[in-house]
């Protein structure tokens, strides 16, 4: 279906696409509205073809498609299409801006909506408010000492494994994908990689219980889902984080519970011996 | 916002009610109940299975060992409460968290890719709800014996081969209980291994082995408890 990296000889280098998008405006109910795009390069990226639709509207006086972006590089997390029901599209392990048109065939039809799920409110055409992601930060997703400047990296001794099992789950961009693959319309992906990350290091350990109960307690506010173990995030998160975090803030925020059930209150018991 | 429904409401209300200060159940707490209780449910499956393997032993082992159950007393009615009380906390923990996901899910995309979920996992709810009617009329059938007036004779004189044999003779009966343990051996395939991840005890090295491994327990199930409704057919 999908090669990345292929444009072999026989590909043509423009591509006839029929485009079907979801178009919204705010408090309104939406719709798809279709477009034809006679020659799409190969070598454009997704964002680089809606571009392309977009500067089509403009001139005839069209409002644009709204979607979000920003870094076109894969790192930074806004950008954020669903493409044939897939969040980031077709191809495993890349972004919306990255995902080159040669990954299509001439003359097919793609439908593109936003990312779907309760707690990510369509704001206008593809933009979608993350900001329940946000609330899970500011709940759990920092450390709470005066960091000062940078300190020598070797003060802290972080063991090599440790080290890499952070940084892995540190990688996630909170780009939304795993929430908007959920069937369940669940973060559990999003909310372990940053409990994973952060519980991992020296610096995040003494609030580890503390962070991961607070941190799921925003996600539920937040309306997102319960995770029932589809493992759908995993196959469409566009950096390879895996359910391995899952099952961490599982063992963490089921650790904590269990601890401060039994925690000492310091007194003996009342009217005790 | 999905919308809310009455069946939502009545179903998760004990458990995400914001009128105290418990805050209601977490999600991950929720979890937690669907895995405990289908761990004591699975421990059981698996006891009862091999108890009723006595029956290929013929009709004294198999009735001396219904003799040798209800001989323990309060043993066996701690044993049933154990189980009654798991068994409402899963279903119920089950269909709280089915119409929360419903909700929290919106609709979903309008095309709906699926790039790994399996089968069993999708449908857990109504393999779930399917297997809760299996259990009623089980224990219709079997404990309370409302259903055939030979079978009731039967088991109420301690000879459970007979009953057993006298019950499973109507066809239509035989089918939905191997059909039922079918659909009880998907619900385990998914089941057993999601338990692990919900408890915190997996990880990508142990996911496939464990993902085996529940399948395997639920051929074995399945297998098992089918082998006896098969045997009387083929033998009336
Ligand atoms: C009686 C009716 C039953 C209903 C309505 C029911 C329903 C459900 C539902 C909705 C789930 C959650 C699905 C998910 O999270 O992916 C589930 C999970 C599970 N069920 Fe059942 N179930 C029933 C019976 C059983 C039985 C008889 C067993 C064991 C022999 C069992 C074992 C499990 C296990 C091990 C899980 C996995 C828990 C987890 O994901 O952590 N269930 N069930
Ligand atoms: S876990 Fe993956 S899919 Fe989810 S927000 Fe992070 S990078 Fe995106
Ligand atoms: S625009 Fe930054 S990751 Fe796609």
């Amino acid at each position: 279906m999908v090669k990345e990296n292929s444009p072999a000889a026989d590909h043509p280098a423009t591509l006839r696409l029929r485009l079907r998008v979801w178009r919204q405006r705010p408090g309104q109910p939406g719709a798809f509205e279709e477009h034809e795009l006679p020659a799409v390069p190969t070598s454009a990226s997704f964002l680089e073809m809606m571009d392309l639709l977009n500067e089509r509207l403009i001139r005839e006086g069209k409002e644009p498609v709204a979607f979000d972006h920003d870094c076109r590089e894969g790192i930074c997390g806004m950008c954020s299409m669903t493409i044939n029901g897939m969040p980031h599209g077709p191809l495993p392990g890349v972004t919306t801006c990255q995902l080159h048109m040669r990954n299509f065939r001439d003359g097919e039809t793609i439908t593109v909506e936003p990312w779907r799920a309760r707690a990510f409110p369509v704001l206008r055409d593809l933009m979608v408010d993350r900001s329940g992601f946000d609330k899970v930060v500011q709940a759990g997703g920092f450390i709470s000492v005066r960091t000062g400047s940078a300190p020598e990296a070797n003060s802290i001794p972080v063991p090599k494994p440790v080290a890499d099992e952070a940084m892995d789950a540190a990688e996630c961009i909170g780009c939304g994908a795993c929430v908007a693959s959920c069937k369940n319309g669940s973060a559990m992906l999003f909310v372990g990689a940053k409990v994973t990350h952060l519980n991992l290091l020296p610096q995040g350990k003494p609030e580890a219980g503390r962070r991961a109960v607070a941190m799921v307690r925003a996600m539920d506010e937040a309306g997102f889902g319960n995770c029932t173990n589809y493992g759908e995030c995993q196959a469409h998160c566009p950096k390879g984080i895996t359910l391995d975090v899952i099952a961490r803030l599982n063992r963490d925020y089921l650790a904590e519970r269990v601890r401060a059930f039994f925690a000492s209150t310091g007194k003996p018991r009342r009217g005790g011996d | 916002m999905g919308k809310p429904t009455l069946l939502g409401f009545l179903v998760s209300f004990p458990m995400s009610c914001s009128s105290c200060q418990c805050r209601g159940l977490s999600s991950l707490a929720k979890k937690a109940i669907m895995a405990v209780t289908g761990l004591v449910l699975v421990g059981f499956v698996a006891g009862h299975m091999s108890g009723n393997l006595l029956y290929f032993k013929g009709p004294e082992a198999l009735d001396a060992y219904a003799k040798w159950l209800h001989g323990l007393g309060p043993a066996l009615w701690i044993a049933r409460a154990v189980l009654l009380v798991s068994v409402v906390a899963h279903v119920w923990t089950g269909i709280a968290l089915a119409a929360e996901n419903r909700a929290a899910r919106a609709g979903g995309p309008a095309v709906e890719a699926t790039r790994r979920a399996s089968v069993a996992s999708r449908t857990m709810p109504y393999t779930g709800i399917v297997l809760l009617g299996f259990l009623v009329f089980h224990l219709l059938h079997y404990t309370f014996r409302t259903v055939g007036a030979d079978v009731a004779a039967a088991g109420d004189a301690g000879r459970v081969h007979e009953m057993i044999r006298l019950g499973f003779a109507s066809p239509g009966v035989s089918v939905f209980y191997i059909v039922s343990m079918a659909l009880l051996c998907l619900h385990l395939s998914h089941g057993v291994s999601s338990m692990f991840q919900t408890l915190g005890l997996r990880n990508e090295r142990w996911r496939g082995r464990l993902d085996l491994a529940a399948a395997a327990y639920g051929w074995l199930i399945f297998l098992g408890f089918a082998a006896i409704p098969v045997h009387v057919l083929a033998t009336k």
